[in-house]
């Protein structure tokens, strides 16, 4: 009788769950969500998942979604895995995926070759591969508002204005996997050319909470500024061992996945001085944010504990939603379609306008740069600004940064050349 | 070729000469380090003693414990009471196990005790997330009276900083080590301990509670889990990465063995210092980042003299 009952009750779902992969209605727009809750980077990715999910869910409680369709998200926790990516990604492009937001740079080199193959762009928000800029190799990949190198060329421009590079250390600590190598061939070729050593501390996975070698090779070295390209659990620890070993803290800056409230408020006043990069507000004090607290974190539709709402994270990843939401309508304006499919998002993401009258539009005065869709620029080439630790928030203190463009285009050119040099079968676009 | 041999047998020792304050805090890194491995290494030692099972979930016991004293806090118990509680919890973890995992798999093959303990170590990462969230929380130092801020010693001109935090973790670990050896030694429940260890089937003979002894045995391991969740917590926040730091112990086991309380300790001391030695002054030859693999280097030199480990049982099994 038992065996029966679990039988039965297998088979209904099973039967269920076939049911659930049908394509989704026709006045629908399908967002696949690859998050990660769980895993060692649970901590930071879970208040970036809040954000996206939130800003399209008061979309859909607001507007009724976008353009007359609602939105379905359907998350799928990855864990950070890039292999959990893949599957998630496989299991979710069948039923009508607009666009991936893979989250992760390990899991974005997983899904650039395949994004062409399924014709669901990519869109890699301040991480991946930042090659992916050059619109014309990489048709199908996007990365605004702009990429790691463009990042690293801002911060390097922050702190020759602040005393100059030339003779100086760089000290460069990073997390060493794929994302914390992204910016090393740029900080290779541009230290000679502006004269300035470099001193590279690499910090395995299992170390991200035990640094103290990395702290005494600092010491050794005696960097003039240091450089974190850090992520989770690793940023705080390296703050406070920055401080331990009595390094100074406004000449230590992270860089935007290093510098957020779920990575600084465990470290508290001890961090005080810590400066890092932001492309996204800060804060609440936006219309957008009061009616994302008004639709779906008070109406209890939201898994963000409400103080964290306006966080670095969250609104980062309400950013990303707004990217994402912004070239449906642009795609919908294009086609003359209310749903619209992968490709269609991919020419969305390629024309859409965000700028500072589009942003107050939408309830975002000031929250970040004018960011553009182009065929060729599929980067922004949006400039980040600096943040600095009071001790409890974080203050802005610079305006954007622009990147220097004539040092980093060069270098993404050559990188997405070499990208599809052993992969003849690669397909780009002429843009005019 | 000489410049090669000047690297690897010359300059390392010019630079601890030239620098004498660095190497001293090269040492006291290491060692600082070293307890703290050992502190991980203690409660693999006590599990694998009583019952023969490597726990992998040692790792996560250490962030567990370490959560539920901070998530306890944050509710609003006081401190010290929030410790008592979590020694609780560890007891009520320490007995499900017992009754829920090891009573059922009883003379089933080692490997499926480990299994059982991978298990484990996924639920208490799943139900942890549950409870506490993911999100990096640190860790109730000053609540706990445990001191912070460093004392500067500046021998010769040179600088050499001692954060009062490691010098607690140092005393805490000694009295911990002192109080499991009395307990081993001195009891009745920690004889019997010992006598589980060392033959199962003649320890039950004399009327000894094989789960009872268990019980007991993990329990143990949650104390020392909770006293190093609440050390590695103080120096770098509690976060569920923090049970990769398990993996650090692993060469420390090599070196030490996997039934030695001494071994533990004097492994842990020896590749806590031993790693930031070659980091600091050979690292630069290989490009850094050594640390993480020269620990097993270590580790294997050794077992080439003593298979066993540094204070491991010799196991002659006779055909």
């Amino acid at each position: 009788m038992f065996k029966k009952l679990i039988t039965g009750a297998l088979s209904a779902a099973i039967a269920l769950g076939a049911s659930f992969t049908v394509v989704h209605a026709e006045d629908e727009l399908f967002i696949p969500m690859l998050s990660y809750r769980t895993g060692p980077f649970g901590g930071n990715g879970t208040p970036f998942a809040n954000g996206f999910h939130d800003y399209l869910a008061m979309l859909n409680a607001r507007d009724g979604g976008v353009g007359g369709a609602k939105i379905v998200m359907e998350e799928c926790e990855t864990a950070y895995n890039a292999q959990k990516g893949v599957e998630c990604y496989e299991a979710t492009k069948g039923k009508g995926a607009l666009v991936y937001n893979p989250l992760s740079t390990g899991i974005t080199l997983q899904l650039i070759p395949k994004s062409p193959v399924d014709k669901i762009p990519v869109l890699q928000m301040g991480y991946g591969l930042s090659a992916a800029a050059m619109g014309e190799t990489f048709p199908w990949t996007f990365a605004y508002p702009t990429s790691y190198w463009s990042q690293m060329s801002s911060i390097l421009k922050y702190i020759d204005s602040n005393g100059g590079l030339k003779g100086k250390k760089i000290g460069f600590i990073y997390l060493d996997v794929g994302y914390g190598r992204e910016p090393i061939p740029l900080l290779e070729k541009v230290a000679p050319e502006m004269g300035f050593e470099l001193a590279m501390f690499p910090v395995a996975g299992k170390e991200m909470q035990a640094q103290s070698a990395q702290w005494l090779n600092v010491r050794k070295e005696r960097p003039d500024w240091m450089i974190m390209w850090g992520w989770g659990a690793m940023n705080a620890t390296a703050v406070k061992e920055a401080a331990k070993t009595r390094f100074p803290l406004d000449r230590f800056i992270g860089n935007w996945w290093s510098a957020a409230h779920a990575d600084l408020v465990p470290v508290g006043e001890a961090g005080k001085g810590y400066i890092g990069a932001n492309f996204s507000g800060i804060g609440t004090d936006f219309p957008a944010l009061q009616d994302v607290m008004k639709y779906v974190v008070d109406a209890g539709n939201s898994q963000a504990d409400p103080s964290t709402v306006g966080h670095v994270l969250y609104n980062r990843g309400l950013y990303n939603a707004v990217l994402v939401s912004e070239a449906i309508r642009a795609a919908q304006k294009i086609t003359g379609k209310t749903v619209i499919t992968g490709e269609d998002m991919r020419l969305g993401l390629e024309n859409f306008v965000l700028d500072q009258a589009r942003l107050a539009e939408i309830g975002l005065p000031g929250f970040t740069g004018d960011v553009k869709g182009d065929c060729k620029d599929h980067e922004g080439a949006g400039g980040v600004f600096l943040q600095q630790w009071n001790g409890s928030d974080w203050e802005k203190i610079t305006d954007p940064i622009p990147p220097m463009t004539d040092v980093v285009q060069p270098l993404l050119a050559a990188a997405a050349e070499a990208y599809k040099a052993d992969k003849p079968e690669w397909k780009g676009q002429v843009c005019k | 070729m000489d410049g090669l041999i000047y690297s690897i047998l010359g300059d390392p020792f010019v630079q601890m000469w030239q620098m004498p304050d660095f190497f001293i805090q090269v040492i006291w890194e290491g060692f600082v380090s070293g307890i703290l491995y050992a502190l991980i290494a203690l409660g693999f030692v006590l599990i694998f003693k009583a019952s023969g099972i490597f726990n992998f979930a040692q790792g996560i016991m250490v962030v567990f414990s370490g959560l539920t004293l901070v998530g306890l806090h944050a509710l609003g118990v006081p401190a010290f009471v929030a410790l008592l509680m979590t020694i609780v919890v560890m007891y009520g973890l320490a007995f499900g196990i017992e009754r829920l995992v090891l009573r059922n798999l009883v003379n089933q093959p080692d490997i499926i005790l480990f299994m059982a303990t991978i298990g484990l170590t996924n639920i208490l990462i799943g139900g942890g997330q549950w409870i506490f969230g993911s999100e990096t929380k640190s860790m109730i130092t000053t609540e706990l009276l445990i001191p912070t801020g460093s004392s500067v010693w500046e021998p010769g001109g040179g600088l050499v900083i001692f954060q009062h935090i490691d010098i607690a973790a140092a005393v805490i670990a000694a009295l911990l080590i002192v109080s499991l050896a009395l307990f081993f030694s001195k009891t009745k429940v920690g004889r019997a301990l010992r006598a589980v260890a060392d033959d199962h089937q003649a320890s039950l003979s004399v009327g000894i509670s094989l789960n009872q002894i268990w019980v007991i045995t993990w329990f143990a391991a949650g104390i020392v889990a909770l006293v190093a969740g609440i050390m590695w917590g103080a120096r770098s926040d509690v976060s569920f990465s923090l049970q990769i730091i398990a993996l650090k112990a692993l060469p420390v086991l090599v070196l030490g063995g996997f039934t030695s309380v001494p071994g533990a300790i004097v492994g842990g001391l020896i590749i806590g210092v031993g790693e930031k030695l070659f980091e600091i002054y050979w690292g630069p030859l290989l490009g850094s980042g050594v640390e993480g693999w020269f620990a097993y280097v270590i580790a294997l030199v050794f077992l080439l003299f003593r298979p066993q480990g540094l204070f491991g049982e010799k196991i002659i099994e006779r055909v």
